[in-house]
Order: C-alpha cells, then sequence, then structure tokens
C-alpha cells in the first residue's frame, strides 16, 4: 500500500465518528441523565392521573383550607406559610448542592464535605417537616381512604381521592427525598475517606447533585399541583 | 490478560473496577459475572427456562379447550385440586394463560431477547470491552433472575397465581377477595414485575450509554449495523415506557392494601356494596397501555434488528434501503407512545379519542410496511444461504405479513366492536409479536450460537426444528383468525356452553394438536442448544463470512473482547458482494486502501481528496 492511497483510511474525528463520548460526558453521568428522564415519566404519569381525577370529580378541597396550619404553632389561619417554609428548605439545600459541586470541581475536600452537610441537613429537615405536616393532616382525619367528619354531607369523594392522591404522591416523593439523602450520607462519607481524592476527581459529586436537583425540581411541580392551584 | 483497560476508547476515565485481575472463581466468572458476554448467555438460558414452563402452561389450556368433557387423570396427580377429577379448574385455567402471557411477554421476549443480545452484541458490534457499567449490568441480570423466581413461586400459593390476564386490568386486580388469583398470587405478580422493571431499566441504561459513549474509532451512527440500531431505540423505548407502569402499579398497590380507589368505584363483591367511590379502571388502561403498546414494540424491533443483519449475511447483499431501515425503526419507535388507545376502542373511552388513535395506529403500518418491503428486497435475487438462522428470519418475514395485515382490521375502531377479545386478536398478535419475535430471537441463537459458545449448531435439527414450528404455528394461530370473526371470545374456559361455539369444539382439538408437535419440536431445539454447547463442532472465527465487528473478537472469550487494540471501522457493515472485490464480504475493519479495486465514491462520505486519489488508481489500473 503506498502512501497517497492510504489516506483514503483516515478517520473522522467529529464528535459523533466514534472513539470518544460524543456529549464529552462520562458513561455515568450519561446514565444518570437517562435514569431521571425516566423517572420523570414516573412523576408524569402520576400527576396525569392526577389531572384526570381532579377534572372528573364535582368538587375538590381548596388547598387554602386544607394547608393552614403551622404545626407544633398554630392550627389554622395561616395558609401555605409552612409549605412555604418545606419549599425554601429544599430549595436551599439544592444550592448548598450547587456549592458542593462547584467546590468539587476545585478539588477543595473540606468545603464538599462542608456543603454535603448543608444539603443533607436540608434534606432531613425537609423530611421532617412533611413528617409533622403529614401527622397534622392524619390528626384531622385525613388519610388514605379517610377524610375528616366536617366533609360528610357534601360531596366526600372529591375529598377522599384528594386525601388518596396527596399521601400517594407526596409519600412517593418523600421517598425519593430520603433514597437522596441516603445517597448524600454515602457521598459525605466518601469525600471524608478520600475516595475521590484518590480518584482525582469529584464527579461523583456532580452525578449526585444531578439526581438531587430532579427530586427538588419534582417538588416544585407537586407543590404546585397539590397547594397553589 | 491483565493490564487491558476496558474502557480505553472513550475520553473521559471510567472506573476499572473488575479489570485488575484478580484470580477468576467459579462464582465470579459464572454466577456473579460482570462479563457482557457470560450475562448475556445467562439471560438467555433463564429466558430459555421461562419460555419452556410458559409454553408447557400454554399446553395445558389448550388441552382443557380441546377436550373440556374428558378426564386427564395425569393432571389430577401433578396439579391436585386444580386438576380435581382430572380436569383444569376454572380458576386454574385462568391463572394459567394469565402467566402465559407475563412471561412470553416480559421475561422471555423482553428480557430474554433484548437481555441476550443487547448485551452480547452492543460491545462485540460497535468495538467496546464491555457495557458502560458492567457492574450494573450484573445487577440488571441478578434481579431479573428474582423476578422470575418469585413469579414462579406464585405456582406454589395455595390461591394459585395472578388470574386477571396478563394485563392485570382492575377490579380483579385491585380487589384481593375478587376471585382466587386476586389474593396472593397477584401480590407477587406485583412483587415480580417491581423488581422486573428494576432490571429492564439497568439493562436499558447501559444499552444506551455504551452504545452512545463507546463506539470505536470510526463507528458513527451511520455504520452501525442495523442489529445495534434496534437494540438501541428499544433500550430507550424502554426507559421511557416502564416508569408509567411503576406509577401504574404503586397505584394499584395502595388500592389493594391501603383502602384507595385510584382505579375503583361503584363495585359490588360477592353481595357487599364497597365503599369505594370516585376511581376509574379505565385509568389503569391508560396506564398500563402507555406501557403495554411501546411495550410491544419492544419486543419486536430487537427481533428485526436481528432479522436484518440475518437476511443481509446470508443473502450476500448489502441490506435494501439502510437509511430507510433506520428511520422506520424510528418511525416505529415514536409513534408506539401515541397509539395505545387502540387496545381500549370500546372500554367506554371517548369515541373522538377512538378516531385519532385509530388515526395514529394505522399510520404504524407505513414503516412497518417500508421494513418488510426491504427484507424482500434484500432477498431479491441474492445469493441465498438457507442457514437455520436464515430460516428464521424469513419465518419472521412471513409472520410479521400475515399477523400485520390483521392489524390493519384491528386498528379501526369501528372493526373492533366485532373483533374485540375475540380470538381474531389472539390470532393477530401472536402471529405478528409472538411468533415473529420468538422466530427472531431463534434467528439469532443459531447465528451467534458459535460467537457464545465457539461450537456450531446442528444444521439438520435446526431444519426439523424450523419447518414444524413455522408450519406448526401458522396451524395453530391461523384457524383462531376464524373462530374470532364468528365472534368466540377469548379467555374462555369452555366451548361446551353456547350453541354458536360448539361447532368450533373440532377445531379446537385440531389447534391443541397442532400446539402438541410444534411443543415437541421444541425438544429438537433444548437438545441442539445443549448438546452443542458441548458437542457441536468447533467454530472458526467467522464461520458465516460476516462483516460486523464481533466476528474480528477471537473465539475464545476475553473479559475486553479483543487482544491488543480494538479494531477501527472503515466502512458500514453491508458490503456484501462488492462489485470488484474478489470476495463476497468486506469486514468493517477493512480500510478502504485495501480494497481499491471496488472502492465506489460515495464510500468517502464526500472526501474529495480521497475521491480524486481513487480516481487517478482507476486511471492507471484500468
Amino acid at each position: 500500500m503506498n502512501a497517497t492511497v492510504s489516506q483514503l483510511d483516515e478517520i473522522k474525528t467529529e464528535p459523533w465518528s466514534g472513539g470518544k463520548s460524543p456529549f464529552n460526558v462520562e458513561y455515568g453521568k450519561l446514565m444518570m441523565w437517562f435514569f431521571l428522564v425516566s423517572d420523570a415519566f414516573t412523576f408524569s404519569a402520576f400527576l396525569i392521573y392526577y389531572g384526570a381525577q381532579r377534572f372528573t370529580q364535582v368538587s375538590w378541597p381548596d388547598p387554602d383550607l386544607v394547608f393552614q396550619s403551622i404545626p407544633g404553632i398554630a392550627d389554622h389561619g395561616y395558609p401555605l406559610v409552612f409549605v412555604g417554609l418545606m419549599t425554601f428548605i429544599l430549595i436551599m439545600s439544592s444550592v448548598t448542592m450547587v456549592l458542593a459541586v462547584e467546590a468539587g470541581h476545585r478539588m477543595a475536600k473540606k468545603e464538599v464535605a462542608v456543603w454535603m452537610i448543608w444539603t443533607i441537613l436540608g434534606g432531613l429537615t425537609f423530611l421532617g417537616c412533611q413528617a409533622a405536616e403529614w401527622s397534622h393532616l392524619h390528626h384531622e382525619g385525613y388519610w388514605w381512604g379517610s377524610i375528616p367528619e366536617f366533609y360528610k354531607g357534601v360531596d366526600t369523594v372529591g375529598a377522599t381521592q384528594f386525601a388518596n392522591l396527596f399521601f400517594t404522591i407526596t409519600g412517593f416523593h418523600g421517598f425519593h427525598v430520603f433514597s437522596g439523602v441516603v445517597i448524600n450520607i454515602i457521598i459525605f462519607f466518601m469525600t471524608l475517606g478520600n475516595s475521590f481524592e484518590k480518584r482525582g476527581s469529584y464527579l461523583m459529586v456532580e452525578k449526585v447533585g444531578l439526581y438531587w436537583h430532579f427530586v427538588d425540581l419534582v417538588w416544585v411541580f407537586v407543590f404546585t399541583f397539590f397547594y397553589l392551584v | 490478560m491483565s493490564g487491558v483497560s476496558t474502557h480505553d476508547s472513550t475520553a473521559v476515565h471510567h472506573d476499572d473496577h473488575g479489570h485488575e485481575h484478580h484470580k477468576e472463581t467459579f462464582i465470579s466468572k459464572y454466577v456473579f459475572s460482570q462479563d457482557h458476554k457470560m450475562i448475556a448467555k445467562q439471560f438467555l438460558i433463564t429466558g430459555i427456562v421461562m419460555a419452556v414452563i410458559a409454553m408447557l402452561l400454554s399446553l395445558l389450556f389448550r388441552i382443557q379447550l380441546a377436550w373440556p368433557d374428558k378426564d386427564f387423570p395425569l393432571l389430577e396427580a401433578f396439579l391436585g385440586k386444580w386438576a380435581e377429577g382430572g380436569r383444569i379448574s376454572p380458576d386454574f385455567y385462568l391463572a394459567l394463560i394469565t402467566i402465559h402471557g407475563t412471561i412470553m411477554v416480559f421475561f422471555v421476549l423482553t428480557a430474554g431477547l433484548s437481555g441476550t443480545f443487547s448485551n452480547l452484541l452492543i460491545p462485540l458490534q460497535i468495538g467496546a470491552r464491555d457495557m458502560a457499567s458492567p457492574f450494573v449490568n450484573m445487577l440488571s441480570y441478578w434481579f431479573f433472575f428474582i423476578a422470575c423466581v418469585i413469579m414462579m413461586s406464585s405456582f406454589f400459593v395455595q390461591t394459585g397465581p395472578a388470574s386477571s390476564g396478563w394485563t392485570v386490568y382492575p377490579p380483579l386486580s385491585a380487589l384481593p377477595t375478587a376471585i382466587a388469583g386476586s389474593g396472593l398470587g397477584m401480590t407477587l405478580w406485583l412483587i415480580s414485575m417491581v423488581l422486573f422493571v428494576a432490571s429492564s431499566l439497568m439493562g436499558a441504561l447501559n444499552y444506551v450509554s455504551t452504545v452512545l459513549n463507546m463506539r470505536t474509532k470510526g463507528m458513527d451512527l451511520w455504520k452501525m449495523p442495523l442489529t445495534i440500531w434496534a437494540f438501541f431505540l428499544t433500550a430507550i423505548l424502554g426507559i421511557l415506557s416502564f416508569p408509567v407502569l411503576v406509577s401504574g402499579v404503586v397505584l394499584l398497590i395502595f388500592d389493594r392494601s391501603f383502602g384507595t380507589s385510584f382505579y375503583l368505584s361503584d363495585i359490588v363483591l360477592n353481595g357487599n356494596i364497597l365503599p369505594n367511590e370516585g376511581g376509574s379502571p379505565i385509568l389503569w388502561q391508560h396506564l398500563f397501555w402507555f406501557l403495554g403498546h411501546p411495550e410491544v414494540y419492544i419486543v419486536i424491533l430487537p427481533a428485526l434488528g436481528i432479522t436484518s443483519e440475518v437476511i443481509a449475511t446470508n443473502a450476500r447483499k448489502p441490506i435494501f434501503g439502510y437509511h430507510a431501515m433506520v428511520y422506520s425503526l424510528i418511525g416505529i419507535a415514536v409513534l408506539s407512545f401515541i397509539v395505545w388507545g387502540h387496545h381500549m376502542f370500546i372500554t367506554g373511552m371517548n369515541p373522538f379519542l377512538g378516531g385519532v388513535f385509530m388515526i395514529t395506529t394505522l399510520i404504524i403500518a407505513v414503516p412497518s410496511a417500508v421494513k418488510t418491503f426491504n427484507y424482500l428486497a434484500t432477498l431479491w435475487r441474492g445469493n441465498l444461504r438457507f442457514t437455520p438462522a436464515m430460516l428464521f428470519a424469513v419465518g419472521l418475514v412471513s409472520f410479521f405479513i400475515s399477523g400485520g395485515l390483521t392489524g390493519i382490521f384491528l386498528g379501526n375502531a369501528a372493526l373492533d366492536i366485532n373483533l374485540h377479545d375475540t380470538y381474531f386478536v389472539v390470532a393477530h398478535f401472536h402471529l405478528v409479536m409472538g411468533s415473529a419475535a420468538i422466530f427472531g430471537m431463534l434467528s439469532g441463537v443459531y447465528h451467534w450460537f458459535p460467537k457464545m459458545f465457539g461450537r456450531m449448531m446442528d444444521e439438520k435439527l435446526g431444519y426439523l426444528h424450523f419447518w414444524l414450528t413455522f408450519i406448526g404455528a401458522y396451524l395453530v394461530f391461523f384457524p383462531m383468525h376464524f373462530m374470532g370473526i364468528d365472534g368466540v371470545p377469548r379467555r374462555y374456559y369452555a366451548f361446551t356452553e353456547f350453541e354458536f361455539m360448539q361447532q368450533w369444539l373440532t377445531v379446537n382439538v385440531f389447534i391443541t394438536w397442532a400446539a402438541i408437535i410444534s411443543a415437541l419440536a421444541q425438544v429438537a431445539f433444548l437438545w441442539n442448544f445443549f448438546h452443542s454447547m458441548y458437542y457441536g463442532k468447533k467454530t472458526v472465527q467467522n464461520p458465516w463470512d460476516s462483516n460486523t465487528l464481533e466476528w474480528t473478537a477471537p473465539v475464545e472469550h476475553y473479559h475486553g473482547n479483543w487482544i491488543g487494540e480494538i479494531p477501527s471501522v472503515y466502512r458500514w457493515p453491508y458490503d456484501y458482494s462488492k462489485p470488484g472485490h474478489n470476495e463476497d464480504f468486506i469486514p468493517q475493519t477493512t480500510p478502504f486502501s485495501e480494497t481499491m479495486s471496488s472502492n465506489l465514491p460515495h464510500d468517502f462520505e464526500g472526501n474529495a481528496e480521497a475521491e480524486r486519489i481513487q480516481a487517478e488508481w482507476l486511471i492507471q489500473n484500468p
């Protein structure tokens, strides 16, 4: 084979020509993104079911009336204050997560650990608030398949479906937050144990961060559907 | 083999777990293996075992349908009170059809088919050392295995397995006391399916990331074999549709165990009026079929991909319309998400919506027909080699046509008033996705057996297996069309109670005998498969004179596939019988400089310099 002819065999080096990742993204991050797309479909299915139910029922409880307590402080009169606080805490934990990822880019181990602690605390506080809100609602008579006495005589079907959906969907979301907190704790200890120092990259923090932001984003939708509209 | 880094083809580092070489033990090699080739075999053998079980279940209910008034004491010996007096009980009959459908659709044709061939072929055909995450890949198999065990364990429960059909429609599935199978059996079904979804999700994430990230140098998307395109799109369908089933299942679990009414309203159970109000079983159907319809494409697309590869190789011709084949795969994949309503035409869904779903459904005929015509055009005047794999691939085309045509009837909302829930539907999907997908899978097994086990399967037994199965499947399913047109409903336990159905009893006897013969034909396959694994003729590296990358890897298996560097790719995978070349195939790894006599201008993808060199060479070597 002579030199001129061998020019025919030149392999292109464009992003999609093989031999490298077209998005310049490591496989684990790609898998995380696809997983999030998948999980988004799970939540979409829930919320579409919710929409279908809400439009079918004659009446639907007014969120301003259902959620007007601040557990431990006031039983009524403060619509959406408590859930607003919860939402704020969760969003703040996303901010601290961003800071952890950013510190990871600088290979600043200590800062990563500190911001991870804040993120974990934010997640735990959110879960605690959710538990408080659930127990308050349960105390009032809401639960899977049950509603407070004062609905009797009016349309009870809408209220029951509201309760069913509220506990199921916020529960499913809470389960996601819980898994996120567990993963965050693992990452925190891996940071302390120098796992990422040795690997030379804090990419893992970034991947977990993606999940955490997703969980936050889902809450924004859940919050909108159950508390605002 | 130590020191081979498995992911050196990607720019960004992967963690290399498992590749700095500790010694391979039995456990790490055969049980908790992270090698994609071993995981593929695990999926295949588990899939085959599940397929045999599902086939035996189908024989049991076929016996009941053919001889509803006859006693078979042997059945009682095996099944105890589920076949008291030697007759399958009505409850158990429903369990049989439910579990037969569940196993075939999910465990054989989803996990068995995708799990086997995506795992085996994706790394080997795109030129990667293993999957993106071998560890997640291993988890995927073991979740699948546990799902299989749990599904089968429901046969050891007193009330029997789930019985509300493979679509587990509420209220039968939502009320534990509705029928025998609604109890523990249904709970086990749900647990098994959750694990199954986790397994298929882990598998699919791996397949997609591997195809996107780990193609070898030169393997751009338009140089990928159609198998890879099919597996890639199948994985995307799985990622987008299975999570919706999870939502549906979660709501169903709450209905069963927490007193909610997501799918329940206005129910009288055993004379008691239930308090549930407000829910709707149709909502389950929407969620289920949003998975369920893409699911049938998850079943058929890999089979179509395998067929493309096998037909091109054995017709010694480039696949006809490669780009059209890819676009039709994409078309089918996209359309599969907007047609689910055709499963629900007569459920009380808004008829206007039915019209919309009818239109989207009928559009699927277009890409499907493109594929069919391309198969036929590839076969047209090819140098056909009738290997068993080729026969099964052609068999798929046959079933895809005859089953696909009835899809056009069923996709019509008006005709569906007559045809829904009759044997016409049974005939349709058993041909178009059942038999066709199984034939694609078998075709793949015969074709890639040498790659998996380093030995050849016996051809004569392969031919016997093919002809008996092919004729048998038509004899089983073809008569069902006529029963369906006559209005005979599916899922009925016995035809003896209805005047108009009695004339079909003799046809049932005929179908059952055909089913028994086709089932016996599978013995030829099982013998061939397991015997050849150990005693088959040793294979050469490229037994079918094929172009794709997997045949450039050594026959012996290495965790890492190629010794030394991964080969680069220069051309598309279908350079068969290229004019001017001395052989009738040119592997993807052969550079153009070695095939000067056969290069064509369009091979160079618009590279003017290369075209000029080629033109000059042609002038110098007339």
